[in-house]
């Protein structure tokens, strides 16, 4: 077939319609969150003190750590699932939760005797962190990689892995409200390791699901 | 490339989002010459056949075009889908390159020349469904018009669509698929 005859087979297929994947991710935004919401109600819920819990600081950070990483992966995700986007800006806001919560736990080290460092870091229910912030975060990822596919990233493994601390953010924002480990030193650690699982599982979607 | 062709070409996938048969065709054979000049100067110990590329690129601007937001510059879209089938090209064959993308301005539209070599898109036509596979055959090599095909087979113009559609979708997921990843 020659160049000239595949233009005309395009240009008969000009009146194929599909949503414009700026639109299309704010539809799967929504969709991720409202399956993420639907998984965490049916397994652990918010914790019964959400309330009085929520004029503590160290309760209300957890919320601004993670849903700065959810914003920031967001405005990255779309960037690469454009051809041709800038993406350095947005690369560069990823810094801002790693850096919140790097601050956080400077201010919390300096706050609690050194003697409780290992038992704030260590937590309560590390075990439950681990398990249900992948568990809530699977459909949202399964969600961003099915976009990417959608899209045309030039960088799939790049933007899977970006999927994934999308996906990480989301759940973690979820799972904040049910954990009881307040401390910058659990999240830190516990959240980071949670969400480092759903990058890399991102990763292998990217490296192999994202083909266009 | 100049500013002028960016004005253009934006204009006119506008244009052939919004419908417009004639400003696509306008816009898929200004690109396609454009593409044609990036890839055969990208392409220099041979391996690669430069035309290959320019379909496949073609193919995945149209499936994709929906990725294209109507504000942002059209060109920086083209060449980065190009380049991004050029290497996926290349590692197909086994080849690993790096290509610069600063030298884009440095492109000149280039005619297609005939060849006699098989094309990769004619594997990937082969594979697809009988309907399919006739239906986008009667549109592209046959040059026959949507009305024209569903009086050749006897079906309705809207059944000739999606055939197009799905057969066209094949063909380039087909192309994606060829890889063995990549990074």
């Amino acid at each position: 077939m020659r160049t000239e005859d595949l233009i005309k087979a395009l240009d008969a297929d000009t009146s194929s319609k599909a949503m414009p994947l700026r639109s299309a991710w704010w539809l799967a935004a929504g969709a991720a969150i409202v399956i993420a919401a639907v998984v965490f109600l049916l397994t652990i819920g918010p914790r019964p003190d959400f309330m009085v819990a929520a004029h503590t600081m160290r309760f209300l950070s957890k919320f601004v750590f993670t849903i700065v990483l959810a914003v920031t992966a967001f405005g990255l995700i779309r960037a690469l699932s454009t051809p041709g986007a800038s993406t350095a800006r947005a690369v560069a806001w990823m810094a801002a939760a790693p850096l919140l919560v790097a601050v956080a736990v400077v201010l919390e080290l300096f706050m609690v005797p050194e003697a409780l460092w290992g038992t704030r870091m260590i937590g309560s229910n590390m075990m439950i962190c681990m398990g249900f912030i992948p568990l809530i975060g699977i459909g949202p990822l399964a969600i961003f990689l099915w976009m990417l596919r959608y899209g045309a990233p030039t960088r799939p493994v790049l933007a899977g892995a970006v999927a994934g601390l999308l996906a990480g953010g989301l759940a973690a924002t979820f799972y904040a409200a049910h954990c009881f480990d307040d401390s910058p030193l659990f999240v830190a650690t516990w959240y980071t390791i949670a969400i480092a699982l759903l990058t890399l599982l991102g990763a292998l979607g990217g490296r192999f699901f994202v083909r266009w | 490339m100049s500013g002028k062709d960016e004005a253009e070409l934006s204009r006119l996938l506008r244009a052939a989002i919004a419908g417009d048969e004639k400003a696509y065709a306008d816009f898929l054979h200004r690109i396609a010459a454009l593409v044609r000049g990036f890839v055969r100067r990208k392409i220099v110990q041979g391996g690669v056949d430069p035309e290959d590329v320019v379909q496949e690129t073609l193919l995945a601007i149209h499936v994709k075009r929906h990725t294209w937001r109507q504000d942002a510059p059209v060109l920086p879209w083209i060449y980065a889908i190009a380049r991004f089938k050029l290497i996926d090209a290349f590692r197909r064959r086994g080849r690993r390159i790096e290509i610069d993308v600063d030298d884009i301005a440095e492109t000149f539209a280039e005619p297609e020349t005939e060849t006699v070599s098989e094309r990769d898109i004619n594997r990937a036509l082969d594979g697809l469904p009988p309907g399919q596979r006739s239906v986008v055959s009667a549109v592209s090599v046959e040059g026959r018009s949507i009305g024209e095909t569903a009086a050749k087979f006897g079906i309705s113009e809207t059944a000739v669509r999606v055939s197009l559609h799905r057969g066209l979708a094949a063909i380039a997921k087909r192309f994606g698929q060829g890889r063995s990843g990549r990074e």
